[in-house]
């Protein structure tokens, strides 16, 4: 039953890092846009692409945190006391994120748009960076179970956190150029199309680098995992390398209708592939999932909630993101 | 030389930074962040509601006003909305960063109305999206039916997290082996015998606060000369809803009081400032407990708190004394004077508010329109300030009147906090960070009414910077088939 849960929290991982971390890459393409006559359409387009949609894919991060306090209260309870300093930045990049965001839709005179606009696109990058650490942090095996708390720096500032920070990064800048490229097709800008498709390839090559460095990273500070992926993960690995050059293949050729399933395949079995390496661990080495899970009952309860949620939620994201693509979901009234 | 000396020093000060007692910071971060969010809870829950009046009697009656405020209220509530999302994701973030011991040892039981609340705030992010952003191009009815979820899922993550909360009160449902949750019970942990009596205390007053507060706005603009039909539609449909929630509040309050005289006395002896168990307890208006157990200042109204207690028995029902347990399992001196003083806060501001709202209900009933005198508009419009000060101050008495346990009789504060000695860096910057978040809140919600009202308005083409009107040509709402 355990298994099942450890399932069901790693789908919402999953989630979190295609629809979520799509989001914060947009920051990241918002960011790096120019100043603001040239980064202007760019930025429209951002707003337009994310703005209906991305409290929902925040939920998912949520979602995560309760699955894993709930049905596996001791493996929270021990990554929240070593990795204290990345999960309190990652927090306060969140507020700054989603309330800068708000705040910058609001508002029109061109200065408090640009200070607002800084730290949305700012705080997008901090975010991922201190999640990608945390990952690292736990794949390798720095987390601690037992109530003691693991070294509060060297814990997440190391090779494997900063590949994980780094991966991070690339991973949501190439999903959400991916995504801006369909969504400025859509919208018939071929000129933004063609911005990011550019862009899209160039985070595909970085984030295809940033894996194959990964490698070595992870084949000197995280042997556990390394070993898991160059064996029973190996499938998903081969999958998502598969996928990215399927992706950037596609990309390469203009046809886009593909691009964007196969970019969410290769991110979804990136992170698939970190939970199958590291199974049946919930803390490589010294916590697994079975250890650390709470009683039956509650894992009964978590899944029954999980069924509602997909009976009820899933129709509701579909409806959301089917108005959106339709273009049904305009502007706010001004 | 002298400065690498100082860069030795400054070191040797880094784990002494980092060495500071945690617990008080933590309950004082714990304690902000969630006073905080707490404010944007109504607008969260009761907005909607109060949008989709209007916004039906727009669609009804074809009402242009109503339209309107609608429209500009779901925009503001998409801002708040935000903000709301995120500092409440802190709070989750904030439960293992803060009480790592609690949450390890109680997640098992103390997440599941969690896992149900994550459903309703799923619930709600969709559709309070597709319902700021459809008013265009959906029609009428559908998109006023897409607003209705988020009604029932705000009231629905309203009930789950106050079902966590009254179950810290009330723990049940599980059972505690060692220092772990053993067997649980999932019904009896979300459905423990305080939670319908928080849950319902709760929700009434996210409508009474959302209704006051978002009422106080309309009032002031009264105030300021601003009187035409769209001001008072304003005022009217949130003051409403508040007048109807004051007096239901007040007899959920009473029977609230009530359960806690029957099931968490300590709280109880807190709030009634009672030293010594006895009947014949007077009910103390403000004043203040001393070291020694003697009740200085204030107004005593004798035996009134044992009456209100247990009608019943009047006068001669026993209420338990702060005498009945030792000092390490109540609360401190400073903490029951906290507590009674919050108390009276409340029990004062609701009092006030129940005489406003029976105002308006006599204007309504007698000369059929709203009071429009200068008194009633000024008390109207502080009242939204008073109703917060009043949700803030119940809020201190429910959780400073657990004190000193984290989860009543099984786990102290002290022993479920962090032990991070660098809390008060992460409670200082958070308190900054959030006083800059609240201001800017306040400040774009401002200027969005300044420019609604055509006051200093700029040209939406001489933006340059971020997004500019989307450019294929919206058809406007009115052009859209009715009905």
């Amino acid at each position: 039953m355990s298994d099942v849960i450890a399932v069901v929290l790693f789908f919402g991982v999953i989630a979190y890092a295609i629809f979520g971390g799509a989001d914060f890459g947009a920051g990241f393409w918002d960011l790096i846009a120019g100043n603001a006559d040239r980064g202007s359409r760019p930025r429209a387009l951002v707003d337009h692409s994310i703005g209906p949609v991305w409290e929902a894919n925040h939920v998912w991060l949520i979602f995560c945190l309760v699955v894993l306090w709930t049905a596996f209260p001791s493996a929270f309870s021990s990554i929240t006391l070593t990795l204290f300093v990345p999960l309190t930045l990652a927090a306060l990049g969140i507020v700054l994120r989603g309330s800068s965001f708000a705040f910058r839709k609001s508002v029109l005179r061109t200065r408090d748009r640009r200070r607002y606009g800084a730290v949305f696109a700012t705080s997008s990058i901090l975010v991922p960076y201190c999640m990608g650490a945390v990952a690292g942090a736990i794949a390798s095996g720095r987390v601690p179970a037992g109530g003691k708390s693991g070294d509060w720096w060297s814990s997440w500032i190391n090779p494997t956190s900063i590949l994980g920070g780094v991966l991070a990064i690339t991973v949501c800048a190439y999903l959400a150029a991916v995504y801006l490229t369909h969504d400025a097709r859509r919208l018939d800008d071929p000129e933004m199309t063609e911005y990011f498709r550019r862009r899209a390839m160039v985070a595909a090559v970085a984030g295809g680098i940033v894996a194959f460095v990964g490698i070595f990273v992870l084949k000197a500070d995280a042997t556990y995992l390394f070993h898991g992926l160059t064996s029973r993960a190996l499938p998903l690995a081969i999958v998502s390398v598969l996928c990215g050059l399927g992706s950037l293949w596609l990309l390469l050729r203009g046809s886009l209708r593909w691009s964007r399933l196969l970019a969410i395949g290769a991110v979804a079995t990136v992170v698939a592939g970190w939970g199958v390496a590291q199974w049946d661990y919930m803390l490589p080495q010294t916590l697994t999932v079975s250890q650390a899970a709470a009683p039956s009952a509650t894992l009964w309860t978590v899944l029954v909630v999980f069924i509602a949620a997909a009976v009820l939620i899933l129709p509701s994201l579909g409806l959301l993101y089917a108005l959106d693509q339709r273009s049904v979901l305009g502007t706010e009234v001004h | 030389m002298d400065s690498v000396a100082t860069i030795v020093q400054g070191v040797g000060v880094i784990p002494a930074l980092l060495a500071v007692n945690p617990v008080p910071w933590a309950r004082s971060q714990m304690a902000f962040t969630l006073g905080f969010h707490i404010i944007l809870v109504p607008l969260g829950v009761a907005w909607a509601f109060m949008a989709l009046i209007a916004n039906w009697r727009a669609i009804k009656r074809d009402d242009a006003d109503a339209l309107m405020l609608a429209q500009r209220w779901s925009k503001c509530m998409a801002v708040t909305f935000a903000v709301g999302a995120v500092t409440g994701t802190v709070l989750t973030f904030e439960f293992g960063l803060l009480w790592p011991t609690f949450m390890g040892r109680f997640g098992a039981a103390f997440g599941i109305p969690f896992a149900v609340e994550g459903l309703f705030f799923f619930l709600e992010a969709i559709f309070i999206a597709i319902y700021i952003y459809g008013w265009k191009r959906m029609k009428p009815w559908p998109h006023f039916w897409a607003g209705v979820p988020i009604v029932i899922a705000g009231i629905g993550g309203t009930v789950s997290v106050i079902a966590a909360n009254a179950w810290m009160n009330e723990p049940q449902g599980f059972t505690l082996s060692g220092n772990k949750v053993t067997d649980v019970q999932p019904f009896k942990v979300f459905f423990n015998n305080a939670m319908p009596y928080e849950a319902v205390h709760m929700v009434l007053a996210a409508y009474l606060v959302g209704g006051f507060l978002i009422a106080s706005v309309y009032a002031f603009a009264m105030l300021r000369g601003r009187r035409d039909r769209y001001y008072r539609l304003g005022f009217i449909i949130p003051f409403t809803v508040a007048a109807i929630a004051t007096p239901m509040q007040m007899i959920v309050g009473d029977s609230v009081a009530r359960f806690v005289f029957n099931n968490e006395p300590t709280k109880f002896a807190a709030i009634e400032l009672v030293p010594k168990t006895s009947s014949d307890v007077p009910e103390t208006l403000l004043g203040h407990l001393n070291k020694d157990g003697t009740v200085t200042g204030g107004i005593k109204i004798p035996g009134l708190a044992s009456w209100l207690s247990d009608p019943s028995t009047g006068k001669n029902t026993v209420v338990q004394g702060l005498n009945a347990w030792p000092a390490s399992q109540e609360p401190t001196l400073n903490e029951v004077n906290v507590v009674h003083l919050a108390w009276d806060v409340m029990i004062g501001i609701g009092t006030l508010l129940s005489l406003l709202a029976v105002w308006y209900a006599l204007s309504w009933l007698f000369r059929r329109r709203m009071p429009m005198g200068r008194f009633f508009l000024t008390a109207a419009s502080v009242a939204g300030i008073a109703a917060i000060g009043a949700l803030e101050a119940g809020w201190v008495v429910t959780e400073v009147g657990r004190q000193p346990w984290i989860v009543h009789e099984y786990l102290l504060v002290k022993d479920a906090s962090t032990t991070n000695g660098g809390v008060w860096i992460t409670f200082i910057t958070i308190t900054v960070l959030y006083a800059i978040v609240g201001t800017t809140l306040v400040l774009v919600l401002r200027s969005m009414s300044r420019r609604w009202r055509g006051q200093g308005e700029i040209d939406e083409s001489d933006v340059p910077y971020g997004p500019s009107p989307i450019p294929e040509g919206d058809a406007p709402r009115e052009e859209a088939p009715v009905g």
